[in-house]
Formats: structure tokens, sequence, C-alpha cells
């Protein structure tokens, strides 16, 4: 087995089989989603109205939340600093370790959206749209959390300081995802517009998030 | 090592010690002659006075975005050749370039409000100056959360490199998106669309307020190079302090 192989699937059984990751991620979902109405009021039409956006921000919350775990478990036990001394090159490990967050962390998300969809009074087209939206974005969102992570790995005061060094940069895909989801359900705009501006977010921040976090984590580990 | 690091900001203190008068009396030399061209400069035919926000508004935009790309060319100086004096650049420039896009938000609501009816709006421009912003306090807030200064350097220096990714959006999101903003009409194909009563008064404040960017970025860098030396001290004295096992 290669050793990105073996980094991959390590990652994922740690994530199935420790718990606190994926599932905790779905049930802080719910959680915000269920809020909302108790917000806003039981207004039915309303709901379908702002529906996409609150699955977008709910979903947008909860990958922030599993992303302090990315990094820092490692870092705490010492596997990062095995992982920085390999020969395997970093970027491809950081892509790696990616792949596995986003299969246990942003994929459930995505699977729970058509249930949170009925709190919200949404059509099967409406939530078949965000979920297709939420399956192209939750990687960028994974992606760009990585930068995040992998800076305030070695801080000791790095929780908050991710969500403020994320969320910004997260805002283009908010934008576009929430704007995808509007025009299949509402138009006027064809969906394709947004949504191949959103596909080209994500490869975007792939490319981006891979080799800045890889640079990061060189850079706070020395 | 550390006498290798002191050596050239060292001749940097020297020179920002003698420059740093000059540039304060051109400084406020070009406002001078910028506010009186200002004053005298017509005033629109549908905007009445308030059109004079322009001269606050406009280079204050510019230098929040020139800000952030003096960081970024910082950033590749820290990270490609380890340069202590561009970290300390870039750490000067941030509460610098904060400060100029706030100014850039506040005179732009106090525009909106009588030209467009409302402060705010959530226009493309706006809200890319808004992220700008944010990013900036992100950047202040990495800087001060890293307690060694040069790990600090090259951590901030990835964030700015990233948000970087912003300033074209910024610049271009007038001509993207259609929105109440209006086009680009300074620095544009064609030359610009404004009329010379109002085009040089313009420049010559844009002039003006990248002097007074410049002398409080000089001014900022020195400070902070003595910062860091008191740092230093600091820590020697604690190492040889009695009592500290040695």
């Amino acid at each position: 087995m290669s050793p990105l192989a073996a980094l991959f699937i390590r990652d994922i059984r740690l994530a199935i089989r420790v718990g606190g990751g994926g599932g905790i991620g779905v049930l802080f979902f719910l959680i915000v989603v269920v809020l909302m109405p108790f917000a806003i009021g039981p207004d039915l039409t309303l709901l379908a109205r702002l529906g996409p956006a609150i699955l977008w921000l709910g979903a947008l919350l909860a990958s922030l939340l599993t992303l302090d775990r990315l990094f820092a478990v490692d870092h705490e036990d010492g596997s990062l600093d095995l992982i920085l001394m390999s020969d395997t090159p970093l970027e491809l490990a950081v892509a790696a370790k990616a792949a596995a967050h986003w299969l246990t962390t942003g994929l459930p998300l995505v699977i729970a959206t058509p249930l949170l969809g009925l709190f919200m009074n949404l059509d099967a087209k409406a939530s078949a749209a965000v979920m297709l939206t939420l399956l192209a974005g939750t990687p960028a969102l994974t992606f760009i959390g990585l930068i995040g992570a992998a800076l305030s790995v070695a801080l000791r005061r790095g929780g908050l300081l991710l969500a403020v060094l994320v969320l910004p940069l997260t805002v283009p895909v908010l934008i576009f995802g929430v704007a995808a989801s509007n025009a299949a359900i509402v138009g006027p705009l064809p969906f394709g517009t947004p949504f191949t501006i959103l596909c080209a977010l994500m490869l975007t921040s792939l490319v981006v998030g891979i080799f800045a976090a890889a640079a990061a984590l060189r850079q706070g580990m020395e | 090592m550390a006498i290798i690091d002191l050596a050239n900001p060292t001749r940097f203190l020297r020179f920002a010690h003698r420059a740093h008068p000059w540039l304060m009396e051109i400084t406020a030399a070009a406002f001078v002659v910028g506010l009186y061209l200002t004053y005298g400069a017509p005033d629109d035919y549908q905007q009445g006075a308030t059109v004079k926000i322009m001269f606050i508004h406009v280079p204050s935009a510019w230098l929040g975005m020139f800000g952030w790309a003096l960081m970024s060319i910082a950033a590749l100086g820290t990270l490609v050749w380890r340069h202590p004096l561009a970290d300390v650049a870039a750490k000067a420039a941030a509460p610098i370039g904060a400060a100029f896009t706030f100014l850039c938000l506040v005179t732009g609501a106090l525009w909106g409000r009588p030209m467009w009816g409302t402060y705010w709006v959530w226009d493309a421009r706006l809200t890319s100056v808004l992220i700008l912003f944010l990013m900036y306090l992100g950047v202040i807030a990495l800087w001060r959360t890293v307690e060694d200064p040069s790990r600090a350097a090259r951590a901030a220096a990835i964030l700015t490199l990233v948000g970087a990714i912003n300033l074209p959006i910024i610049k271009f999101s007038v001509d993207w998106w259609n929105t109440l903003h209006q086009p680009a009409s300074v620095i544009k194909l064609g030359g610009p669309s404004i009329y010379p009563t109002i085009l040089i008064p313009l420049l010559v404040m844009a002039l003006a307020f990248t002097l007074l960017f410049v002398t409080l970025h000089v001014a900022a860098m020195g400070n902070e190079i003595l910062r860091r030396r008191v740092r230093a001290l600091m820590l020697m004295q604690a190492q040889s302090a009695p009592g500290s096992g040695e």
C-alpha cells in the first residue's frame, strides 16, 4: 500500500472509530437548522424562501466546527512531524488528509440535506438543487479551511482565530452556492451560470488551499 | 545570526530618521495644495457639494488596496528571502491599510446616504471592500496571536498571499456586476472619463494620501524595529538574570 493510501485510510478509520468528527458535525447542522424557525417564526412560505440560505449557512458553520481537528490531533500525538519528515510530498499528504476529512465530515452534511430540507418546507426539486450545490461547495469549504487549520495548528489559542481567518475567504463560495440554489428554485437566472462558477471556486480552492496549507505547515512546524 | 539580522534594519533606521521630517513636510505641502484645489473644484451638477467626499473616498480606497498589495510583495520577501525588513514592512502596513479601508467604507456610507438614499447596500464592490477590511483584521489578529515575530511573519505572509486574490475582484467588481456603484472612471482603457477640473484635484489628493501612507509606514517600520530590539534585549536580560539556571 502506498504511503498516501495508508494515510487516507488511517484518517478515515480514525474519523469513524474515534467519533466526534462527522457525526457531531451533522448533529450541529441539524441543531442550527432547527433553531432557525424559532428565530424566524414558523411561516412555511418564508422558510421555503430562506431555506437554501439557511441550509448553506448551517453547512458552512458545521464544516468550520470540525476543522480544528484536521491537523491539531496529529500535532498533539506527533504524527504530523512524521508526515512532515517523510519522503511523500507534503502537498500530496495534505490533499489525502483533506479528501479523508471531506469524506467523513463534508459528505455526511450533503447526505443530511434532503432531510433538513423537509424542515425548511423545500420540495424535492429544491432539496436536490441545494444538495447538488453543497456537493460542489463543501469540498471548497474544506480546502479553504485547510489553510486556516494549518496556520493555527501550532498556536495555543487557535480555535477562535481559525474562524476569523477562514470565514472571510468563504464568502464567494457562500454567495454562489446560495445563488445557484435560488436560481434552480425561483429563477430567473439559469442554474448553470452560478453553478459553474461554484465548481470553478471549488477547483481554485483545491489548488490554492493545498499548496498554502502545506507551506503553512512547513513554516509553522520549524 | 542576530548581528546579521540587525545589520540591514540599522541602515534602514538611519534612513528613516533622516527621511521622516522631509516626508512629513512634503505630505503636509501636498495636502495644502490638494485641499486648496478640492475647495476650488466645481460642484457636480447633480450631486452638489457632496461630490467632494470623492476626494477623500477614492484615494482611501486606492490606498486600502495598495496596502494589501504592499503586504503581498513583503510576504514574498518574507517567504522567499526570509528578509527581516520584509517582515517589519508587512506588519507595519497592516494597521495603516486597515485604517484607510475603514476610512473608505465610512466616507462611502456618508456619501451613499444622500446619493443612493441608504448608508449601505450589498453591492459587489462594497461587499468586497468590507471583506478586505475583515481580512486586514484577521491578519492583525494573527500577528498578535503568535508570540515569535519571525514565525508570525511567515504565517501572516501565507494568509496575505491567499487574501491577495480579493484585490482583482475589488478592482473589477464594478465592471463584472452591474450595480449601484459607478464603474471605473479614472484607471481604465481609453483614458479617464472625468473632466480635468475634477480629475486634477483628485490626482493631487491621491498623491497626498500616498505620501501620508508612506510617511506613516516608514515611521511604523522604525517603531517596529525598535520594538523588536527591546524584545531581544529583554530576552537576553531574562536569560542572564540570576536564578535563571546558568
